[in-house]
């Protein structure tokens, strides 16, 4: 038989007491890795169009949008929306972005 | 007390099973996966498998520790098919041994369809020898295309009964669908790129306790092996329940891995 889930026991000023520095400083770090990526010589496929990092402005787009469910929309943004099994492996690991992201794309992959 | 579902000891020193007994660690369960390189022929398979069924049992005994595994080709090396079946032919030689509790982590990696060859000849495999499933779900930007194609292969498969399929590697966009569909779900705790403890807590939080267990997977990469008792931490620093920690880190591992008949947690230290 089902249960419900387990309420989060602390009220929102709990929340935020306890994890605000953590996540201040993960705000930090991504903004000064932008700037590292922008300080950075750009090479011959210009990195600031790396899908990873259009995934990434994205993915910050998408947590200034009041709606609820940002982890899982993430995740989706950044997820191969395609269907069907590839004919050949070409790498065994991955990147953490889908590379036919491009701005302007939602988070079941079809172009807005 | 609690179980760690998933962790590669193979990769770990000694001192880590030491470290995990010390933080209430009574049993754990290793699935076969890739060893960071390929390996060049089926008989590195057959010595890897007695690794985990005789040499990482008596490690594991000297700290109190219960170790069960689980037998397969990952889905890394699997896109030889050639050379996979001649592992997976190997297999059936170890399903009788003691701590051997089914198949995995089968699964998926890239998504190709050599990958899907090779898990549909694995779940034919359990099917064959009525083996309890540990799945595999693959990396980052490949998971939830691949946890919707494992899915709907075991449905097409017809024979598993989702209540002995455990989907592993679970975070907040499959979740949902894998409990859904009536199978059980792990959330791999990883630094970088799986569940925090964090993340791991605000999913019990949204989608419950049922059917659902954290584990470290805890293996050559970046990983640690005290991933589980940190979320059951983190969950205590929130105020969750004693007895809802318990559930998801030991009482549910427990109910799960019992139907093999071959789980058990009351090994005492042997050094």
């Amino acid at each position: 038989m089902s249960t419900s889930p387990p309420t989060l026991p602390l009220n929102r000023h709990a929340v935020v007491d306890r994890y605000f520095l953590e996540h201040r400083a993960k705000v930090l770090d991504l903004a000064a890795f932008l700037d590292r990526v922008d300080r950075a010589k750009p090479d011959a496929a210009d990195s600031n169009r790396d899908f990873r990092l259009d995934s990434l402005r994205g993915a910050i787009a998408l947590l200034l949008d009041g709606e609820s469910d940002r982890a899982k929309r993430v995740l989706d943004l950044m997820s191969d929306p395609s269907t069907e099994p590839i004919d050949a492996a070409p790498m065994k690991g991955a990147s953490g972005a889908w590379d036919g992201f491009q701005a302007g794309t939602t988070r079941d992959g079809e172009n807005a | 007390m609690y179980i760690d579902p998933h962790v590669h000891m193979v990769s770990r020193t000694t001192d880590d099973y030491q470290r995990m007994a010390l933080a209430g660690c009574v049993a754990i369960t290793e699935p076969a996966f890739w060893a960071g390189y390929d390996r060049s022929s089926p008989k590195g398979f057959h010595d890897y498998f007695s690794v985990l069924t005789d040499t990482e049992p008596q490690r594991a005994a000297q700290y109190g520790i219960a170790h069960h595994t689980w037998l397969c080709i990952n889905p890394k090396e699997a896109e030889d098919p050639v050379f996979a079946r001649e592992v997976i032919d190997i297999i059936p030689e170890f399903l009788e041994r003691e701590n051997v509790l089914g198949i995995g982590e089968i699964g998926l990696n890239k998504n190709s369809k050599n990958e899907l060859e090779i898990l549909e000849a694995h779940l034919q495999l359990a099917a064959d020898h009525n083996q309890m499933v540990l799945v595999h779900t693959p990396h980052l930007e490949d998971k939830r295309k691949g946890t919707r194609l494992i899915m709907d292969a075991i449905k097409n498969h017809g024979v598993l009964d989702p209540n002995r399929v455990l989907i592993d590697h679970v975070e907040e966009h499959t979740v949902r669908d894998v409990l859904d569909r009536g199978y059980w779900a792990g959330m791999t705790l990883y630094p970088d790129t799986k569940c925090t403890p964090q993340r791991a807590a605000d999913i019990f939080e949204m989608h419950g306790t049922d059917r659902l267990w954290i584990n470290s997977a805890g293996d050559w990469g970046p990983s640690d092996p005290l991933a589980v008792p940190k979320c059951r931490d983190e969950m205590r620093r929130r105020g969750h329940l004693e007895a809802t920690i318990r559930k998801v880190s030991f009482d549910n591992p427990l109910e799960f891995l019992s139907q093999t008949g071959r789980f058990r947690t009351d090994v005492q230290p042997t050094r």
